[in-house]
């Protein structure tokens, strides 16, 4: 009897023990709170949600048949919900490209010492404080056909007409490169500034040009944070909704997929067909992350900065 | 074979000597005749390319800006350079007409509300996932990094649909909760960093003079921990001021943030309110976040967020 409780209690022990040597111990309830949080949070509502395109709405299995699949065969087949597709696409890749691009240069020049510095740095980043909302409504009045750019564009002779800036598709890029360009430079210049700086002044001892400096040390090293950059700001144009809305043809040629999403949602009360929206939309974002992450895993990750 | 893989491992030198070198302009050899440290006033053509484009890119910005804040003070501006008359009149109107006393409270609490709950649920998260490995990790940190990685609206619309099932809907309680969901892996995303710079030595000492886990946490971690949490308090609280989608979602007349009010203005039936309102508002809004920004600025280097940042030097 005796020795059957303490043999019990001696492998309770040494289950305790197991279990804290594989890291299993009582520390770990502090991950408690944060996991039901993104149960509770993100993975019950996202599974409902899941739950929810395969319960199509009466209107909806009717008009396109193919019973649970209705919102999917809706999806596919409606040309102007998966026409939003392309038109998400076409906006959100150019607006990422160029974003990464132009902070390259950028942020190049930006890493030297100049007088300024604090200023210019602090002046690129003051967009993010002006939210996609003011950004539309700055734009409305300073590119709208009487504001100051067309003006100055009239008034120096460069052009007949007013140019139309928004309320097309010129406007809601306009808006997605202010709005995601100091985003991108501040990622971009984190990830140069992870570069160790004597590789570059090494292949200058050798007698490297800046050309091949930048094309042979610097640009390798970044490429993995610039895909990671790349990723970011089309996480963040692929979404864009307020000002696809205002600034941009929100029947036409900025029809883009979270406006869709959000037109079955709190316009047509068709939550069905909101979610199935919403979930392709996560689906083609990710394919796109997939890829970029494809590619960002051939390059080197080295123990030099630039990685991400 | 081991040799060559030392060599390259050696590779990088660690900038030797560079006290004695001159300082000089990076990219530029220096013009005879020049001193050391003096800087050549006449840039490259693909210096003088950059500097066009950020010229353009910021006259762009200060357009916007400016023309914001004229149209706001302004009086029947149509077809001129600048409105006929000033009036400081919007704004006191803007305030009375859209009750910007309720709007501004709602978005301070949630605002603070939100900071407050993901603060203390991310940050013991975050210690863990710093410090301990344990199975599942590599699940649990993707869960984390899932509500940062994809658009909003994604996983906005299922959540506001399960919000709006429990009742929930246009409620204060259900803006929080909805901004929780990419502030709390923002905050462990923020805070890993700073963990990762406390030296775990600290706490076995801590534990060796029989301190338990909650005295670790509290007399150790938390007030070492303080400048991490300021910034991620600061950057969470300019976020979900920011946040447009989720909050517009779940969102009604008696919840709406600040910039679901603006953009409720702006897209009101009928051809909405004067334009003048909404500049109002939103130079009330730029504002504000400028603010909260420029104090955060000060407690966080951006660039610092993303990796171990080595100052670049001056030569």
């Amino acid at each position: 009897m005796t020795t059957a409780a303490t043999g019990s209690r001696g492998s309770t022990a040494s289950l305790r023990h197991r279990l804290a040597e594989r890291g299993i111990d009582s520390s770990l309830w502090l991950m408690v709170p944060a996991l039901v949080f993104a149960l509770a949070l993100f993975v019950y509502p996202f599974s409902y949600g899941i739950g929810l395109t395969f319960q199509p709405g009466l209107a909806t299995q009717e008009k396109w048949g193919g019973g649970v699949l209705a919102n999917y065969v809706a999806f596919f087949r409606d040309p102007f919900v998966f026409d939003s597709v392309w038109i998400t696409m076409r906006l959100a890749l150019p607006a990422a490209l160029f974003n990464v691009l132009a902070s390259i240069p950028v942020a190049l020049v930006l890493r030297r010492r100049f007088r300024g510095k604090r200023l210019m740095t602090s002046i690129l980043v003051l967009p993010i404080t002006l939210g996609t909302v003011l950004t539309a409504q700055g734009l409305l009045i300073f590119a709208g056909r009487q504001g100051w750019l067309n003006r100055a564009l009239m008034a120096t002779g460069l052009v007949d007409q007013p140019v139309q800036l928004v309320n097309n598709y010129v406007g809601v890029m306009l808006s997605l490169i202010i709005t995601g360009f100091p985003f991108a430079f501040l990622l971009v210049s984190s990830y140069l500034s992870g570069i160790d700086p004597s590789l570059e002044s090494a292949a200058r001892t050798l007698g490297a040009g800046w050309w091949q400096r930048f094309r042979r040390i610097t640009l390798p090293l970044l490429a993995p944070g610039l895909a990671t950059t790349f990723i970011l700001t089309f996480v963040l144009a692929f979404s864009v909704f307020p000002s696809a809305r205002l600034v941009g043809d929100a029947m036409g040629s900025t029809r883009v997929m979270s406006l869709m999403a959000f037109r079955a949602f709190g316009e047509q009360n068709d939550y069905p067909m909101a979610s199935t929206i919403a979930l392709m939309m996560g689906v083609v974002e990710l394919a796109v992350v997939a890829l970029v992450l494809a590619w960002r895993a051939l390059l080197y990750k080295g123990s030099t900065g630039g990685k991400g | 074979m081991a040799a060559l893989e030392k060599v390259r491992d050696e590779a990088p030198p660690k900038a030797p000597a560079r006290g004695r070198r001159p300082s000089r302009p990076r990219g530029s050899v220096p013009a005879p005749g020049t001193t050391p440290g003096e800087k050549r006033l006449a840039a490259s053509p693909s210096a003088w390319f950059v500097w066009s484009g950020m010229a353009a890119f910021l006259v762009l910005l200060l357009g916007i800006i400016v023309a914001v804040v004229v149209d706001s003070f302004g009086r029947s501006w149509f077809d001129t350079w600048l409105p006929a008359e000033w009036t400081a009149q919007w704004y006191a109107e803007s305030w009375d007409r859209f009750d910007l006393t309720h709007v501004i409270g709602v978005t301070v609490g949630v605002a603070l509300a939100v900071v407050v709950l993901s603060v203390l649920i991310g940050v013991p998260a975050a210690y863990l996932l710093a410090r301990r490995s344990f199975p599942g990790k590599r699940l649990v940190n993707v869960l984390f990094l899932l509500p940062i990685l994809m658009p909003p609206i994604t996983y906005g619309i299922p959540l506001a649909t399960v919000m709006y099932a429990f009742g929930l809907g246009r409620s204060v309680v259900a803006v929080i909760l909805v901004n929780l969901v990419p502030s709390v892996p923002f905050v462990i995303l923020t805070m890993t960093p700073f963990i990762e710079q406390i030296n775990p030595a600290i706490e076995s000492a801590a534990r060796m003079c029989g301190a338990g886990m909650r005295q670790v946490f509290t007399r150790i971690l938390a007030p070492l921990l303080v400048p991490g949490i300021l910034a991620a308090s600061i950057l969470v609280l300019v976020r979900t001021v920011g946040m447009f989608e989720l909050t517009f979602l779940v969102s009604g007349p008696q919840s709406d943030t600040l910039v679901v009010a603006i953009y409720r203005a702006m897209t009101s039936a009928g051809g909405g309110e004067a334009r003048q309102l909404i500049s109002a508002m939103a130079v009330m809004y730029t504002t504000t976040m400028l603010a909260m920004l420029v104090v955060a600025l000060r407690f966080v280097n951006p660039t610092q967020l993303v990796a171990q940042v080595k100052e670049a030097r001056d030569d």
